[in-house]
């Protein structure tokens, strides 16, 4: 992830006095050896790079290294010993579980709501409209404390769901609620552009040649949607995956049933075994980087589809 | 992976072609029943909560307890420091990246996706690793009598590494689509790097600037995970709002928990009200200037 080399390489250090001369690179013919080493007439290249790679390195670059470092103290069998044990095991699953659940959940609702909003006119749907970004705004921790004062046996949701056999607090299911709460926006944020900007003429060509509503949903508007949905899902995934505040107010945090793989760091921290709180550390950093780059392909396979 | 942002609700642009009445208002029963289920009822649950007890208790809940008033100092002080100093390298990485052609400039693009990616608590894990006192440079710090973790700077940096790549993210598609063509005027014409910035960058960036300062102060002010492994919990000393409410509700203090918690809906709420408006604001101006285009050709 080194990249210091870059500023050596192809930047012409700003001095501010370069400004008086002309953007006339092209006139000269030894001036212009790379396109990448054409000096750009812009100032303020040397300044701009260096903030952006100084507060880079003091805020992810060191601290990711200093990671690295510390789990190369382990050996390769305590290594495997921290990551492989039977609670971490357990603690990935469930990590794993509940934010595939909560994503295909969020992907569920987040559709249907994505749908109403744009195709439907009705009393309340600007209020509703800006209601779906409240989870964005909102900390996690104030959800995670709603949710579990509204789903144990005496609050709200839980009056009705608990004698229905529904337990949501300190239970698995409480985490996928809280999780599809702070995931379903991003599903309705990256779907509603599309289903906005979908032209109408394809649908109603379908429908003239006697396709009815199904059959056009299923085969004009899913396949053209399908992208953007799997992006909202990818994203509600990985907020899943990391997410901490809000589970630790409804998971209880037993270890085995709802114990998370960030709680089980932050309580093998508490136990001051560093090397094995990194070691599970990297496993999910490994985890949330190949989402992230799932996610950046899909994104860019989106875009291709949108042009 | 960007908040969409700038989003506008458009007006239906036709009547759904032959959907029957009951499918179109079983999709709007359930679309209700989703929000209000989901966001509607358990905002309004914070408030009843918070003032169920009283409004006097409420009040005494919230400035008597003194770690409790002391949290939300806390937290006024270490949001707004984050915002600028994201701020300023919010606009410097875009500056950077939109402007000019580096190598590693894709590689850098995707650096600032990380934060995005990385569990909040592994955020705060690596600060420990690094600065704590078992860290690689603790011993250092504490010969200095420099404390990071456990303390303000801690705080701070982990709040500063979670919403890192907010401001950045909203500049960067916003410098994409303006160009480069003003700017190249304005050095053209003499204009120095100070007057560049402030009379032709800045004001053509400032709704988005503002948009992506609004996101980030509302992630910095609700922040957990990270402040949550780098504070130690202190109480009175390093605990923020949100941890704050985390540890009444471990006291089994609901009404002090919800308090708290009804304190940082209500800047949530001020949030999405100002982005609203800000949104609305963005809209009104594009038309207007698409107008002029129209009106001028």
């Amino acid at each position: 992830m080194s990249q210091s080399g870059i500023v050596e390489t192809a930047t012409p250090k700003d001095s501010g006095d370069h400004l008086a001369k002309m953007p006339s690179g092209s006139q000269l013919p030894n001036s212009t050896p790379h396109p990448l080493l054409r000096k750009s007439p812009l100032p303020g290249f040397g300044l701009s790079l260096g903030i952006t790679m100084a507060y880079l390195s003091v805020l992810l670059l060191i601290p990711l290294a200093a990671c690295v470092l510390k789990t190369s103290e382990l050996t390769l069998d305590a290594f495997i010993a921290a990551v492989w044990s039977s609670r971490a095991q357990a603690a990935y699953l469930v990590t794993f579980k509940t934010s595939l659940l909560a994503a295909l959940a969020s992907a569920i609702c987040g559709v249907l709501t994505a749908w109403v909003l744009v195709r439907y006119e009705f009393f309340g749907r600007r209020f509703l409209d800006a209601l779906i970004d409240l989870p964005f705004a909102l900390p996690t921790a104030v959800a995670g404390l709603v949710f579990s004062a509204l789903l144990v046996e005496q609050g709200w949701y839980g009056q009705f769901l608990v004698p229905m056999g529904i337990k949501g607090a300190y239970t698995q299911l409480g985490i996928v609620i809280v999780l599809t709460f702070i995931g379903m926006p991003f599903v309705v944020r990256t779907v509603q552009p599309v289903l906005e900007s979908m032209e109408r003429d394809t649908e109603e060509a379908a429908e003239s040649m006697g396709a009815n509503r199904w059959q056009t949903f299923r085969r004009v508007l899913f396949p053209a949607m399908w992208p953007s949905i799997l992006t909202g899902f990818a994203l509600a995934f990985a907020r899943g995956l990391g997410e901490y505040g809000s589970v630790v107010f409804i998971s209880g945090n037993m270890p085995f049933k709802t114990e998370i793989a960030p709680v089980l760091i932050v309580a093998r921290l508490e136990e001051f075994s560093y090397p094995e709180a990194t070691a599970i550390a990297m496993v999910l950093v490994a985890g949330s980087l190949i989402s992230l780059a799932t996610i950046n392909w899909l994104e860019r396979r989106s875009q291709r589809y949108a042009n | 992976m960007q908040i969409k942002g700038h989003h506008s609700l458009s007006r239906v642009s036709a009547a759904a072609p032959n959907e029957p009445l009951w499918l179109r208002c079983l999709l709007i029963g359930l679309c209700y029943l989703i929000v209000c289920g989901l966001i509607l009822v358990p905002l309004y649950y914070v408030f009843y909560q918070a003032i169920k007890p009283g409004f006097g208790q409420f009040w005494n809940n919230l400035v008597n307890d003194s770690d409790t008033s002391h949290s939300i100092w806390l937290t006024m002080t270490v949001a707004p420091v984050a915002v600028v100093l994201n701020t300023i390298f919010g606009i410097a990485a875009a500056w950077v990246i939109t402007k000019f052609r580096f190598p590693g400039r894709a590689v850098l693009m995707s650096l600032l996706d990380v934060p995005f990616a990385i569990s909040p608590v592994v955020a705060g894990l690596m600060f420990v690793l690094l600065f704590g006192m078992q860290g690689y440079l603790g011993p250092t710090l504490r010969e200095y009598d420099i404390r990071i973790i456990f303390a303000w700077p801690g705080l701070v940096l982990a709040t500063c590494f979670v919403t890192m790549p907010f401001i950045a993210r909203e500049l960067i598609p916003l410098m994409q689509s303006l160009g480069k063509d003003e700017e190249l005027a304005a050095v053209s014409l003499g204009a120095n790097p100070w007057q560049l910035f402030w009379r032709i960058t800045l004001p053509n960036i400032k709704w988005g600037l503002l948009y992506g300062i609004i996101q980030c102060n509302a992630r910095a002010i609700g922040e957990f995970g990270a402040v949550y492994v780098v504070s130690g919990h202190i109480s009175g000393e390093t605990d923020t709002m949100p941890l704050r409410v985390e540890k009444l509700y471990q006291e089994y203090n609901n009404p002090g928990a919800f308090a708290v918690a009804s304190l940082l809906t209500l800047m949530a709420l001020s949030t999405l009200v100002a982005k609203i408006m800000l949104e609305r604001w963005i809209a009104a101006q594009d038309a207007a200037r698409f107008l002029d285009e129209e009106t001028g050709a």
